[in-house]
């Protein structure tokens, strides 16, 4: 049960996670087979050695210019801003990075460090599809092998996804085990990693799992974050007033807002996915609804049975699909930094119209819980005030699952 | 035959007991494992019986989970369809509490620490001993992780049975060895659970120097199936862990009822009970 007092803060404040034994709070930590033990130490030593290695540092900045387009600009939403009536809306344009998320910043970065280390191999997961194309992506770019598991569920509802990433040279394998979505895929690469791990690195995709991911994911992705700050006060003038992005995992959320969270002025918003109602198994809220509990490796807010089983979860957005959090979220929660909410499936949907139609952008599904919480906030603030909202990625993956679902609604005239 | 228990230790009184026995007869401890509530819980109480008289030394129950990432397709699939047929942890306690009043081998908990964390590790670790069971397995609780259990595990008189793997380094390998207690279980394969055919390299010189690093048992499972593996495993550790193909063997005779199940399992383990000495 989440406490009622908020749990101290460690000495530099609230950014100073997470320790040594990857714990934010009380969240984190490393709860995996002794198997995956040495590889996450190795992982751990690799990744502190490149930090302090500027030439690693230069390699990721100069991929980041000229393969993915950064930095990504800041997008005044003009007509969306007029829509809502009062406070103004910003996007930042992560869909506009190559692949069309933020995804690859983390799968570049990684893709790094498995060099580094030696491994050849890469596996991953992918809910969306939106991990698995970059990793590809990335994959290719190096000359590293590439294996990515996908639910079966999303391997149909991804389907563009899909292709791309086979015609990149990967091999996705479809899982078929349990809801067939991204916790799935998350095991059975889990699995693949316990049998190949001497010579394969796995690059999870959000700032989930064991002890040194969730931290690893986050400073690949505090990019965004940073980007965002330094955009505001230098064409703006001034900090932004509120900051919002989707959380499944909660990669593109965390690498937001870990660059603001000491800056005290500025409120933060995660976008959890509502799904069709509150009643258990009908949503993937873990922070709004979950308690604490383990999933995948690590400490944090999970939607678990009482006997610790993991309970389904729905959400129309295969991104935000999953029944746990990334640990650091667990902790801004408790800590009250970050506000949590959630918005329904078809708030989302909602959303995606009124954003392709106003704005002349297909946002992600996922992306889509951002905006419709974005837009209802904003009816309600003044107009000086700067709502920054993370574009984390582009929805040409959900145009045909979007066109299903309305022939659904319609009778299933057009199906 | 040297005895590897250690008197001191209460944790690992029953576990102790059993491989002192073992020893004193020249034999080595043959350990299944089966699924809890796979198919169903009625007929894990026959097989926990039919094991007891094969001669199983001591028994690992797997308790399931939903996600287990260490485990290889067939026990995961016998964990859902326990977990399909109702299995929960209330129906577990109360069936084990049954067992280890009919059975004389200790029985272990392999369980999942998510499992252990939701109940709350106090009432857990209570639950667990006033049933009778003489231990726990946490494959997903690494040695930095485990403080809290340990404790709690000891204070209930609780064996708390760690792991090693190919992949763990010879100074964290001789510490985990160290401080596990009944005995320790040494994996012979990086991966999850399944049969195998053949011991891997470089498990035998292993085993041998993990017995100089513990007083405990050294346990080896993970791939094996057949009794010729018993009886090589035999030769340099203190006992053999039979777990999939046991598993599979379940799932195959599950149509025949409780009595059938456990009447297949009983010869196939009283086979593999022979060729561990």
């Amino acid at each position: 049960m989440p406490s009622p007092l908020s749990p101290p803060l460690p000495a530099g404040g609230i950014s100073q996670v997470p320790d040594a034994h990857g714990r934010f709070g009380r969240f984190g930590g490393r709860y995996v087979p002794e198997t995956l033990s040495a590889a996450l130490d190795q992982l751990q030593a690799a990744y502190d050695e490149a930090r302090a290695d500027p030439s690693f540092q230069a390699e990721l900045d100069q991929l980041l210019a000229a393969f993915v387009g950064r930095p990504t600009p800041l997008l005044f939403a003009k007509r969306l801003t007029e829509y809502a009536g009062g406070a103004q809306i910003w996007f930042k344009r992560e869909d506009l990075s190559h692949t069309g998320a933020h995804k690859i910043n983390n799968t570049l970065g990684q893709g790094l460090l498995a060099m580094r280390m030696g491994k050849k191999r890469i596996i991953a997961e992918t809910g969306a599809g939106q991990h698995g194309v970059a990793t590809a992506t990335a994959c290719a770019r190096f000359g590293l092998d590439c294996v990515v598991y996908m639910g079966s569920e999303d391997v149909r509802r991804q389907e563009p996804n899909v292709r791309s990433m086979r015609m990149m040279g990967a091999e996705v394998r479809p899982v078929e085990s349990g809801s067939r979505t991204l916790r799935d895929a998350i095991n059975e690469a889990m699995r693949d990693w316990m049998g190949s791990v001497e010579t394969t690195h796995y690059i999870i995709g959000s700032v989930v799992g064991p002890h040194p991911f969730p931290r690893i994911v986050r400073d690949f992705q505090s990019v965004i974050g940073k980007e965002t700050l330094l955009f505001c006060q230098k064409e703006l003038g001034r900090d932004p007033d509120c900051v919002v992005a989707c959380v499944g995992g909660g990669s593109n959320a965390a690498g937001m807002f870990y660059p603001l969270v000491e800056h005290k002025g500025i409120r933060l918003v995660g976008v959890e996915a509502g799904g069709r109602s509150a009643k258990p198994g009908d949503h993937a809220a873990s922070l709004s609804y979950g308690n604490a509990g383990i999933l995948h490796g690590s400490l944090s807010y999970v939607l678990q049975d009482p006997d610790g089983q993991t309970a389904d979860v729905h959400s129309v957005s295969a991104g935000l699909d999953y029944p746990g959090v990334g640990p650091e979220h667990a902790w801004w929660h408790d800590t009250k930094r970050v506000e949590y909410t959630s918005v329904t499936d078809a708030e989302a949907l909602d959303a995606f119209d009124l954003v392709a139609r106003r704005e002349g952008i297909l946002p992600a599904l996922e992306t889509s819980h951002a905006l419709a919480w974005t837009v209802k906030e904003a009816a309600r603030r003044p107009k000086e005030e700067v709502i920054v909202v993370c574009m984390s990625g582009r929805g040409d993956k959900d145009a045909a699952e979007i066109a299903r679902l309305r022939s659904l609604e319609n009778g299933g005239a057009h199906a | 035959m040297t005895s590897h228990h250690d008197p001191k230790s209460q944790a690992s009184k029953p576990l102790a007991a059993t491989f002192a026995a073992l020893a004193k007869d020249g034999r080595k401890a043959l350990a299944p494992f089966v699924t809890a509530g796979d198919p169903d819980l009625d007929t894990t109480l026959a097989v926990l019986e039919a094991l007891d008289r094969a001669g199983a030394a001591v028994c690992e129950l797997g308790v399931p989970y939903s996600d287990p990432i260490a485990d290889g397709p067939v026990i995961q699939a016998s964990y859902t369809r326990a977990l399909a047929s109702g299995f929960t942890l209330e129906k577990f306690f109360a069936m084990v509490r049954k067992a280890t009043g009919r059975v004389k081998m200790p029985i272990l908990a392999m369980v999942s620490y998510s499992i252990i964390y939701r109940r709350g590790i106090d009432r857990f670790v209570d639950d667990a001993a006033a049933a009778g069971l003489a231990g726990l397995v946490v494959p997903d609780l690494p040695l930095e992780e485990s403080e809290v259990l340990d404790a709690t595990c000891k204070g209930a008189n609780l064996a708390l049975v760690r792991l090693v793997t190919p992949t763990t380094p010879p100074e964290r390998a001789a510490e985990i060895a160290k401080r596990s207690t009944g005995f320790l279980y040494c994996v012979s394969v990086a991966g999850v659970t399944g049969a195998r055919t053949d011991l891997p390299e470089g498990l035998v010189e292993r085993v041998k120097w993990l017995r100089t690093k513990t007083d405990v048992p050294v346990l080896v499972g993970f791939g094996v199936s057949t009794p010729e593996q018993v009886k090589l495993l035999s030769g340099v550790a203190d006992g053999a862990i039979v777990g999939s193909a046991l598993v599979r063997r379940v799932g195959e005779l599950a149509a025949e009822g409780p009595e059938g199940v456990a009447r297949g399992v009983e010869s196939w383990v009283a086979d593999l009970v022979n060729a561990a000495r």
